[in-house]
C-alpha cells in the first residue's frame, strides 16, 4: 500500500499492537503527528514535558511487560527525553522512542532545533537508527520493537528526518526480523547448569540471589517454586521486590546498603550464591572483597556481559531464566532435601530476630515507615506502588508488603529523582482498575510536578504520597552522617502549597499531620477518583536504617536504634 | 591485575555510525585504544576493525563481552595464533643517504616508495614490535616525518 512515512509509523505501531503512546509534538514530528490525529489504532497521551513522556511509556513497560512507545520532536524534545531513555537502559525496560529530526538536507548544518540524537543516545540506548530512506522504515520500525523485548529489554531509539516522514512509499510491514549479528542466548548450556544443581545439592548455606531480571522475564513462579522445594532462603534486590512475596518466610528480605539485617548476614555466610538476573550493583554489593567471601556463585544471565564484570562467578550460565529454571528444577525434584539446610535456615531466623526491619513509632509526628505500612495495609497486594528516588524509595522498598513481581515500579540504576509520578500515570493507563499510588519525597516530586495536568486532564487517577520532611533527605542523612551536619542546600523549607497546586492543576490535594488524616485522605482520594497530592508531614529527620556506608563491607551496617530518633524534631 | 596487550577484530555491519559505536563503548567505559584500523571486508557488507588494546583479563573479557552486545557486532576475534602486521611511513631529508635508508627498509619488509626533490618516502610492514625497532634505527637518519598504520592481524 502506498503511504507516507507518517502513516508507515502509525500503521507500525498498530502492528506492534500498541495501545497507548506518549509524546509532545513540534516542528520536526508534526507529519507523524498529522496522521495520529487521523488515526484510532492507539490513544496518545500529552503529557507536559517529554521527560515525562518517556517516564510514562516506561511506567506502562514496567507495569505490563509489553514495549512502552514514546515520541518527541527533534532538539529539545529529544534532549529532554535522554533522562527518560537513561532511566530505562539502566533497569533494562523494553522500550521504543520515536523522535523527529531535521530534513536529511539540514542534518549537519546546525539546523533550527537540530540535535546528534543518536549520537547523544547511543551510551543510553540498546540500539538506535537514524532512518536515512524511506525504505528502510518498515524494517527499523520492526527491529526496534524486536531489539527492545528481545534478550536483555532495552530501550530503543528511532530518529526519523522530517523529510521522511512527508515522503510516499510501498508500506510492506516485515512478518519478521532477520539481524545475524542479534542472536541472544536463550538456552542455558546444559552442562554448566548440571554443575550448577550439583552445587546446589552440595551446599550447606544455599542463598538465592534475586534481581530485576526474575521480574524482566516473567519467572518469578518458577524461583519461588525452586526456593519452596528446598526451602532455600533468599534475598531480593531492590529491582526484585515482589518476586518472593512479602508473607513467604524464605525471603530474608532486601540487601545491599539499606537491605536489612538477615538478608546482609545471608550474603555474608552464604557458601552459595545463585544469583537469577541480577547484576551485582555496588549499592548491593559493598566492598567487593568482603561480599559473599565464603562462597561459590551460580550466575544466571541473559547478558554475558553481567556474568564476571565484578565477581569471579564459578557456574557462569547465559541464558533465559525461565528457560534455565526450568531444567533446574527439573533437576533438583526429588534430590533436594529442605532439611539439609535446616540449620542454615535456622541461623538466619535468629539473625532476624536480633535485628528485625524496625524503626521507633511516634504519637506526635508521622514517622515515613509507619506512613508505607500503613499504604501497605490499606491497599496491599492489590495496588500499584511506583515511586521517585531518596529516603522515600528506600522505606517503600524496605516496608511495603510486596506481593508480586511488577507491582513495585522504581527507577534502580540510574536513581532518576521525577520517575515516579509519570510512571504512575503509565501504570494507571494500563491498570485502570488497579489503585496507583506514587509515593514520593518534598524534593522528587516537583521534578516532574507538571503531570498533575496531564493526569487531571485525561483523567488518570494516580495519587501521589508526599512523605514531606522539608529535606532532599537522602543527601540531608548522608551529610548528617558523613559532613558534619553541615547542610549544604538540603533544607527544602520553602516550599509550595502541594494542596493549592494539585487543586490549581484541577486535581485535589490533602495536608496530613495526623495519623487519623492520613488514613482519611486515602479513602478519600480513591473515592473521589481524581490526581492528588496527599501532602504528608514526616518527621524530618528520620534516617533510611539499616545503612552500609558506601563502599563498606555488607555486614557492617548501621543498625536502627531501639528508642526514638526523632531528633532536632519542632 | 596485570594488564596485558590484545588484539582483537571485530566484524561488523558496515554502516554508518558503526564506528562511533565501537569508539564510544571504548570511551564511555574507560577501556584503552593503543591502534585501530577499519576497512570494509571485500564482497560483503562488513567491515574488519582491528583494535589493540591493554588491560587486566577481567576488563578484557568485558572488552569482548561489550563488543558482542552492540547489534551490528556480527563477530569478535580475540588473537592468539595470529600474524600481525603493522605500517609505518617515514620522510627523510634527500641529503641522507638513499642506499642506507633502502637498506634499512629492506630489512624490515619495506623500501623506498617516494622520492621527490627535497624528500624520500619508506615504507616498511612488520610487526608491530620490529617495527618500534626499526623507527629507532631511522633516527640516525633524521626523520622529518613518522606516520604509522595501526595494527592489522589475521589468524592463522
Amino acid at each position: 500500500m502506498k503511504m507516507n512515512g507518517a502513516q508507515m509509523v502509525c500503521e507500525a505501531l498498530i502492528a506492534e499492537g500498541v495501545k497507548t503512546v506518549f509524546g509532545y509534538p513540534g516542528g520536526a514530528i508534526m507529519n507523524v503527528y498529522d496522521e495520529i490525529y487521523k488515526q484510532d489504532g492507539f490513544e496518545h497521551i500529552l503529557n507536559r514535558h517529554e521527560q515525562a513522556s518517556v517516564h510514562a511509556a516506561d511506567g506502562y513497560a514496567r507495569a505490563t511487560g509489553d514495549v512502552g512507545v514514546a515520541m518527541v520532536t527533534s532538539g529539545p524534545g529529544f534532549t529532554n527525553a535522554v533522562t527518560g531513555l537513561a532511566t530505562a537502559y539502566m533497569d533494562s525496560i523494553p522500550m521504543v522512542v520515536i523522535s523527529g529530526q531535521v530534513p536529511l538536507s539540514l542534518i549537519g548544518t546546525d539546523g533550527f532545533q537540530e540535535i546528534d540524537a543518536v549520537g547523544i543516545s547511543r551510551p543510553c540506548t540498546k540500539h538506535n537508527y537514524l532512518v536515512r530512506e524511506l525504505s528502510e522504515l518498515p524494517r527499523i520500525m520492526k527491529e526496534a520493537f524486536h531489539i527492545a523485548r528481545t534478550g536483555r529489554p532495552g530501550p530503543v531509539l528511532v530518529d526519523i528526518p522530517k523529510d521522511i516522514t512527508a515522503e510516499f512509499g510501498e508500506f510492506v510491514y516485515p512478518e519478521s526480523v532477520d539481524i545475524p549479528s542479534f542472536k541472544p542466548t536463550v538456552k542455558g548450556n546444559k552442562r554448566q547448569i548440571e554443575k550448577a544443581i550439583e552445587a546446589i545439592l552440595k551446599a550447606k548455606k544455599p542463598l538465592l540471589y534475586i534481581g530485576g531480571g526474575v521480574t524482566l522475564s516473567d519467572s518469578s513462579d518458577l524461583v519461588r517454586k525452586i526456593a519452596e522445594m528446598g526451602q532455600i532462603p533468599a534475598v531480593e534486590t531492590l529491582m526484585a521486590r515482589g518476586v518472593m512475596g512479602a508473607k513467604n518466610p524464605l525471603l530474608q528480605g532486601m540487601l545491599g546498603m539499606h537491605g536489612n539485617y538477615s538478608s546482609n548476614m545471608a550474603m555474608s555466610e552464604t557458601d552459595l550464591v545463585i544469583s537469577l538476573g541480577a547484576r551485582f550493583d555496588d549499592r548491593v554489593t559493598g566492598k567487593l572483597s568482603e561480599f559473599a567471601k565464603y562462597a561459590d556463585i551460580i550466575h544466571v544471565d541473559i547478558d554475558p556481559a553481567n556474568i564476571g564484570k565484578l565477581v569471579d562467578v564459578d557456574y557462569p550460565i547465559v541464558g533465559d531464566l525461565a528457560n534455565v529454571l526450568e531444567k533446574f528444577i527439573e533437576g533438583l525434584e526429588g534430590k533436594i532435601k529442605p532439611e539439609r539446610y535446616t540449620d542454615w535456615r535456622e541461623v538466619l531466623e535468629r539473625y532476624d530476630n536480633l535485628h528485625p526491619q524496625s524503626y521507633v513509632d511516634s504519637d506526635k509526628v508521622i514517622k515515613p515507615q509507619w506512613a508505607i505500612e500503613r499504604i501497605g495495609e490499606l491497599l496491599g497486594e492489590q495496588a500499584i506502588i511506583t515511586s521517585d528516588v531518596g529516603q522515600h524509595q528506600m522505606w517503600a522498598a524496605q516496608h511495603y508488603p510486596f506481593d508480586r513481581p511488577r507491582q513495585w515500579i522504581n527507577s534502580g540504576g540510574l536513581g532518576t529523582m521525577g520517575f515516579g509520578f509519570p510512571a504512575a500515570l503509565g501504570a494507571k493507563k494500563a491498570f485502570p482498575e488497579k489503585t496507583v499510588v506514587n509515593i514520593t519525597g518534598d524534593g522528587s516530586i516537583l521534578m516532574n510536578v507538571q503531570e498533575l495536568v496531564t493526569a487531571a486532564e485525561y483523567k488518570i487517577p494516580v495519587i501521589n504520597i508526599i512523605l514531606n520532611n522539608h529535606f532532599l533527605g537522602m543527601v540531608r542523612q548522608w551529610q548528617t552522617f558523613f559532613y558534619e551536619e553541615r547542610y549544604s542546600e538540603t533544607d527544602l523549607s520553602f516550599q509550595p502549597n502541594f494542596k493549592a497546586l494539585a487543586e490549581a492543576c484541577h486535581g485535589i490535594g490533602y495536608d496530613v499531620t495526623t495519623k487519623a488524616e492520613f488514613d482519611a485522605a486515602i479513602k478519600d482520594a480513591i473515592e473521589k477518583d481524581k490526581v492528588a497530592f496527599i501532602n504528608v508531614q514526616v518527621a524530618r529527620f528520620e534516617n533510611v536504617l539499616p545503612m552500609v556506608p558506601a563502599a563498606g563491607a555488607l555486614y557492617n551496617m548501621m543498625l536502627p536504634k531501639k528508642e526514638d530518633n526523632t531528633k532536632g524534631e519542632k | 591485575m596485570e594488564n596485558v596487550r590484545r588484539v582483537i577484530s571485530v566484524l561488523v555491519e558496515n554502516e554508518s555510525s558503526v564506528l562511533s559505536r565501537i569508539s564510544g563503548l571504548f570511551a564511555g567505559r574507560g577501556y584503552n585504544i593503543e591502534t585501530l584500523t577499519v576497512a570494509p571486508v571485500p564482497n560483503s557488507n562488513l567491515s574488519h576493525i582491528t583494535i589493540v588494546t591493554k588491560g587486566s583479563a577481567r576488563v578484557l573479557e568485558q572488552i569482548t563481552k561489550q563488543l558482542h552486545k552492540l547489534v551490528p557486532v556480527y563477530k569478535v576475534i580475540e588473537h592468539d595464533e595470529m600474524v600481525e602486521k603493522e605500517m609505518v611511513l617515514v620522510k627523510f631529508p634527500i641529503e641522507e643517504s638513499l642506499a642506507d635508508i633502502e637498506a634499512l627498509c629492506a630489512a624490515y619488509n619495506g623500501g623506498i616508495v617516494n622520492v621527490g626533490v627535497n624528500i624520500c618516502i619508506g615504507m616498511v610492514a612488520d610487526e608491530p614490535c620490529r617495527v618500534r625497532h626499526f623507527l629507532e634505527a631511522t633516527q640516525r637518519y633524521n626523520p622529518i616525518e613518522i606516520v604509522r598504520g595501526g595494527v592489522v592481524a589475521i589468524e592463522r
